[in-house]
């Protein structure tokens, strides 16, 4: 690991100025220290914002939702009642992520930012790495991890968050700080929209400006009459990275599916909003035979690269499995 | 009944009991020290920088910048200008600095040009036009047959055949036969001709077909004939303790290293050879290791780094750990081997006919030849293998060297044979046990028990699980073998007049149970308890004991105390018997008391016995072998059978493991506990690469993608499922002396899980690990592997 300057603020406001150009907030560190040990991402600086109470803690008003500041653990997110009792696929989706050890530390405003696992960033050959003649090496090389949709490049990597399909899925919206911006300072943009396909080597696969600070989570109050399903692929009950993850929240009319918000995980460069599954099961109670429409009409876009073909099949699975388990499902609201 | 001949039951109040193991308390505590831990004042912190390609010739380097930084203690070349590498993470400089970060900062300092070649990293099958490979053997190549244990007639024939481009010396050759090599291999490297290497550039090294019987006749007349393909993929050792070393010269001509190795009483020589300084004048040290599997004989190029870099810093103490990237890069791994299989067999169920094409890689040095068909002669074979030389670091020994690929190959021809003629697997192998000769009856001892354990009657359904739904469930065996001799061991024994004991020898604890069965054998020799017993282990400079490799060390180290703790006792009793006015070889040690076997009342306690011998202490050397004290404690030769009981989902490809179970034999157990733990943890690690483990070598850059423990994947408690583990004592057993353990039951958890997934979903999953990609592709393809 490369040296560093070290800086802990008690205000928000001081943050953008202590990150300057070559800045990195520090707040769980899960991810941002082993980049920087293995020597992938090398900033000057870092800003631990874990001292800025305003930060951290929950909150829930029937009518207004559920916020999430920053600084909430993925382990106080699956410990928070409000949390289990009105939005419990999202307490199952932070349950299964990562390990215990992870949990305790980790955030929700990193597990946002946290970078993606394409095992050639990871290697240190860059987010979109090509070789001396041009190609990328994703295409040319081993991609069976590599995403099946968003993937016309020259982008390949997975979305690695497993909580924010589920966050966009129940519509929840980003809250962002920088003391630059206009009025208060606070940007708050749809979740969906903070994650973004780069579209070459200078862009990042974050909507985060220059200095600014992801400050909480909103996610609106669950509606009556909704059905909410997750289902995550993956090959370890340990530890592990889904191979594909699917949440389905379903707004119903008597048992016919009023409208329909799937969210895919782990098959694109951003967590992917299903639209055309969403479409299919519009209109249809959730049987094994709509549910497999659906899941047939979310990959119909899907691209396989050279070695990731069965991931379309796991998508399909996946979206599939999360609408059955929504059939299932007790109502997500706290009616 | 020779005295040196291990008790029988009524006599060993401590053999062949379930102990818990000695050193349990200072691991689960934190208080073992590992050479990790290892972190005396002034420590240098050592670092290596490691080659980015796969294969590249070094053009210039330049250290200046880095040895003139502040905190930089010494700098050394290991591979300057003008060499070729072979391997990307190959080791180019050592440096030493005050601490890790002024280490990193003086290895980014340096600067390193490289013409980059070329390289070959695909272990996918070879090309049908392969020439046979007439080329005379390198050392390498040589080397490394030996390091991958193929059968020594395999090794001389390749000798004879093709000749060797090498000269070795009457001290290599002496050398080689002191490492373990056969006798009759070193006179065939003495009397092998010379050639000059040939330069062919082509990765495929392609054996002679070797032919036994009539293959073509007995398939001809066969009644039933099963084709497949099967193998599994490179591997990694994944040491939880990576590898390292740390050197420091209290003098000029003195060395102490300490060392995560398997091979203590080894190291010392292996540094002093290219030091140039006697080997006597090394201490070797080690007292715990995390996991060596076969990747920890030799001080290799970082350790030997150390000692440089120590040397050339004034002595002072440098320590290189390797990290997790360079552990799974370069410091070990299993080599791949695939095969295209035809096995027959007559209508009686009896195997006739085999035939395979097989191939893999070990690196640069080509690959191991798996012992194909495993466990069962098959009279009629044909088989041919090709060794394809790929960019990456070679092949170590990993835990039973070839043994779980040839069973995945072997039992899953079998297990796929069994299907095509409608029969329980458990029925065709139990219709075939005279084919594994001299383990029959072990082998027909084991069967029914390990089916009682799985309960197979109930279990078992014939290929292809027909219950509604995704997931199908579905039984698998797999027998398995290995040798475990002991090895050479002494160990110098002595009894105090305090009463205590003190034992030591130069071996090591893997971590599977050496300290406890050491103290076991004396403890139960000498009718004391195990707390009377200090054994001192981990420092060369005790009596000399073997490496640890090849389950050798549990009939090797048990021997020589046992001989060692017949001969003190004798030495004792000659020392009481005035006392309790009797002849020594009336007396006997039992529960703490020295007496008289006719007349127990007649007895002095433990203490007061040694007390007996005056103001010295005494000492005995005890040894294995030793032909002068019958008879051979330690044997050869052990069976074991193995069944799974898996899940497939069949829509996701995910396969877990519900229950295995294990029946094992290792001669006379001599502590069931943690021969049991070590069954266990075997069947863990065997679950573990029959599911998840894969070294991904990149066909771009030609590195490996995978080296850490997220995508090079390790089951965890979830996914393991119920283990059973059965231990075979009692007559048949016991009286074959002790062997060891260590490989055996690892061998065949990948083929037992691999039939059991087959018998699952109906189809054969060619190749281990069983991942979701290959699983589904069997399904799609419905077993008719068309293509690859």
């Amino acid at each position: 690991m490369q040296a560093f300057e070290y800086a802990s603020p008690t205000r928000k406001e001081q943050v953008a100025t202590l990150l300057g150009e070559h800045g990195a907030i520090l707040a769980g560190g899960t991810d941002l220290l082993a980049l920087m040990k293995d020597d992938v991402v090398t900033p000057r600086r870092l800003v631990n914002i874990k001292q800025i109470e305003t930060l951290r803690g929950t909150s829930y008003q029937p009518g207004n939702g559920l916020r999430i500041g920053a600084l909430t653990t993925i382990a106080d997110l699956v410990e928070d009642a409000n949390v289990r009792q009105n939005y419990p696929v999202l307490a199952e989706a932070a349950n299964e992520a990562a390990s215990p050890q992870i949990r305790n530390l980790a955030t929700i405003g990193g597990n946002m930012c946290q970078r993606p696992r394409c095992w050639y960033f990871r290697n240190g050959l860059g987010l979109m790495p090509v070789t001396a003649d041009g190609k990328s090496m994703v295409l040319e090389g081993d991609n069976r991890y590599s995403a099946i949709l968003g993937n016309t490049g020259p982008a390949y990597f997975v979305s690695p968050s497993t909580i924010a399909p589920v966050l966009i899925a129940y519509g929840a919206k980003i809250r962002l700080y920088s003391p630059s911006a206009p009025g208060s300072g606070v940007r708050e943009l749809p979740l969906e929209n903070f994650f973004v396909i780069p579209k070459s080597q200078k862009d990042s696969e974050h909507d985060l400006r220059p200095g600014e600070l992801v400050i909480e989570l909103v996610v609106p109050p669950p509606s009556q009459n909704v059905k909410i399903g997750t289902y995550e692929v993956r090959q370890r009950a340990a530890f592990d990275w889904p191979l594909a993850q699917a949440t389905a929240v379903l707004e119903m009319d008597g048992n016919t599916v009023k409208s329909a918000r799937i969210v895919l995980g782990h098959v694109a460069p951003i967590p992917w909003l299903d639209i055309g599954g969403a479409q299919e099961i519009i209109g249809k109670s959730i049987t094994p035979e709509t549910a497999m429409a659906s899941a047939n009409a979310s990959v119909a876009l899907a691209r396989p690269l050279s070695h990731n073909k069965y991931k379309i099949t796991l998508t399909k699975v996946a979206v599939k499995r999360a609408l059955l388990k929504a059939a299932v499902h007790n109502s997500g609201g706290a009616a | 009944m020779s005295e040196y001949q291990w008790p029988d039951p009524a006599t060993r109040p401590l053999l062949g009991k379930p102990i818990s193991r000695v050193d349990g308390p200072v691991k689960v505590s934190g208080r073992a020290k590992y050479t990790y831990d290892y972190n005396p004042d002034g420590l240098l912190a050592g670092k290596i920088l490691r080659c980015p390609y796969a294969h590249a010739r070094i053009t210039s380097l330049d250290t200046s910048v880095a040895e003139r930084m502040s905190g930089v203690k010494a700098v050394h070349v290991i591979q300057g200008p003008g060499i070729e590498v072979f391997w990307a993470g190959d080791e180019i400089v050592g440096v030493a600095a005050v601490d890790e970060p002024t280490a990193e900062d003086a290895i980014r300092a340096i600067r390193v040009q490289y013409e980059v070649l070329p390289h070959f990293v695909s272990d996918a099958e070879p090309p049908k036009n392969i020439a046979l490979d007439t080329g005379p053997m390198s050392r390498d190549n040589f080397e490394d047959m030996e390091d991958n244990q193929v059968p020594d007639e395999q090794v001389i024939a390749a000798i004879q055949r093709n000749g060797i481009s090498f000269k070795p010396d009457e001290k290599y050759l002496k050398a080689a036969q002191e490492s373990g090599v056969d006798p009759k291999v070193v006179q065939a490297l003495r009397t092998a001709k010379y050639a000059e290497a040939t330069t062919s550039r082509s990765p495929y090294k392609k054996t002679a077909v070797q032919t036994q019987g009539e293959p073509d006749k007995a398939f001809a007349s066969a009644a039933a004939v099963s084709e497949g393909i099967y193998g599994a993929s490179c591997i990694t050792h994944c040491c939880l303790e990576t590898h390292g070393m740390a050197s420091e010269w209290p003098t000029d001509e003195d060395m102490t290293v300490h060392i995560s190795t398997q091979n203590l009483s080894g190291i010392a020589g292996q540094v002093a050879e290219p030091l140039g300084i006697p080997a006597g004048n090394i201490q070797v040290l080690e007292q715990y290791i995390g996991g060596g599997f076969g990747s920890k004989f030799s001080p290799d190029r970082w350790g030997m780094t150390t000692a440089h870099l120590s040397k050339k810093a004034g002595g002072k103490p440098v320590k290189i750990m390797l990290e997790r990237d360079a552990e799974q890069e370069v410091a070990g791994m299993r080599p791949s081997t695939f095969a295209r299989v035809k096995i027959a067999a007559d209508k009686e169920g009896k195997l006739v006919a085999w035939e395979s094409r097989s191939w893999g890689t070990g690196g640069m040095g080509g690959g191991g030849t798996p012992p194909l068909p495993y466990i069962f002669e098959i009279p009629n074979q044909r088989k041919q293998n090709i060794a394809i030389a790929t960019n990456q670091g070679s092949a170590r020994a990993w835990r039973a060297p070839n043994h779980p690929q040839a069973a995945v190959i072997s039992m899953g021809a079998i297990e796929d044979l069994a299907a095509r003629m409608n029969l329980d697997p458990v029925e065709l192998i139990t219709r075939n046990l005279e084919l594994t000769g001299t383990r029959k009856k072990i082998y027909r001892d084991e069967l029914p028990i390990a089916a009682e354990l799985m309960e197979w009657k109930k279990n078992w359904h014939p290929r292809g699980d027909k219950s509604p739904g995704p997931v199908k469930r579905g039984l698998g065996l797999s027998l398995h073998t290995w040798g475990g001799r002991g090895h050479n061991s002494d160990c110098d024994f002595t009894l105090h007049p305090d009463g205590s004991v003190e034992i030591k020898m130069a071996t090591q604890d893997l971590g599977t149970g050496c300290r406890t069965l050491i103290t076991i054998v004396a403890a139960d020799t000498l009718g004391i308890p195990m707390e009377n017993i200090k054994l001192l282990i981990g420092d060369s400079r005790y009596p000399v004991s073997g490496a640890s490799g090849g389950s050798t060390t549990s009939g090797g180290v048990t021997s020589s105390t046992r001989r060692a703790a017949v001969d003190a006792r004798q030495q004792l009793f000659a020392k009481v018997a005035p006392a309790l006015q009797a002849k020594p070889e009336e007396l006997e040690a039992v529960n703490g008391f020295v007496r008289v076997k006719s007349d127990p009342g007649r007895s002095l306690s433990w203490k007061e016995a040694c007390s007996k011998m005056g103001a010295m202490p005494l000492t005995v050397r005890g040894k294995n072998p030793d032909k002068s004290k019958p008879p051979d404690l330690t044997n050869s030769g052990v069976g074991g059978v193995q069944m799974a009981d898996v899940s497939v989902d069949t829509e996701t490809g995910i396969v877990r493991v519900n229950r295995m179970v294990a029946v094992q034999d290792c001669g006379l157990v001599v502590d069931v506990k943690t021969a049991e733990s070590q069954v266990l943890g075997a069947l863990i690690m065997g679950i573990s690469y029959a599911l998840y483990e894969e070294k991904i070598l990149d066909p771009v850059t030609g590195r490996m993608l995978n080296p850490n423990m997220e995508f090079y994947r390790l089951a965890g408690i979830a996914d393991i499922g119920e283990l059973k583990v059965h231990m075979m004592t009692g007559k048949g057993y016991d009286e074959r002396g002790v062997i060891g353990l260590a490989e055996p039951p690892v061998v065949s958890p990948g083929a037992a899980i691999s039939n059991a997934v087959a018998n699952a979903i109906g189809v054969r999953v060619p190749f281990l690990p069983l991942t979701p990609d290959r699983v589904l592709a069997a399904l799609e393809q419905g077993g008719a592997h068309a293509s690859l």
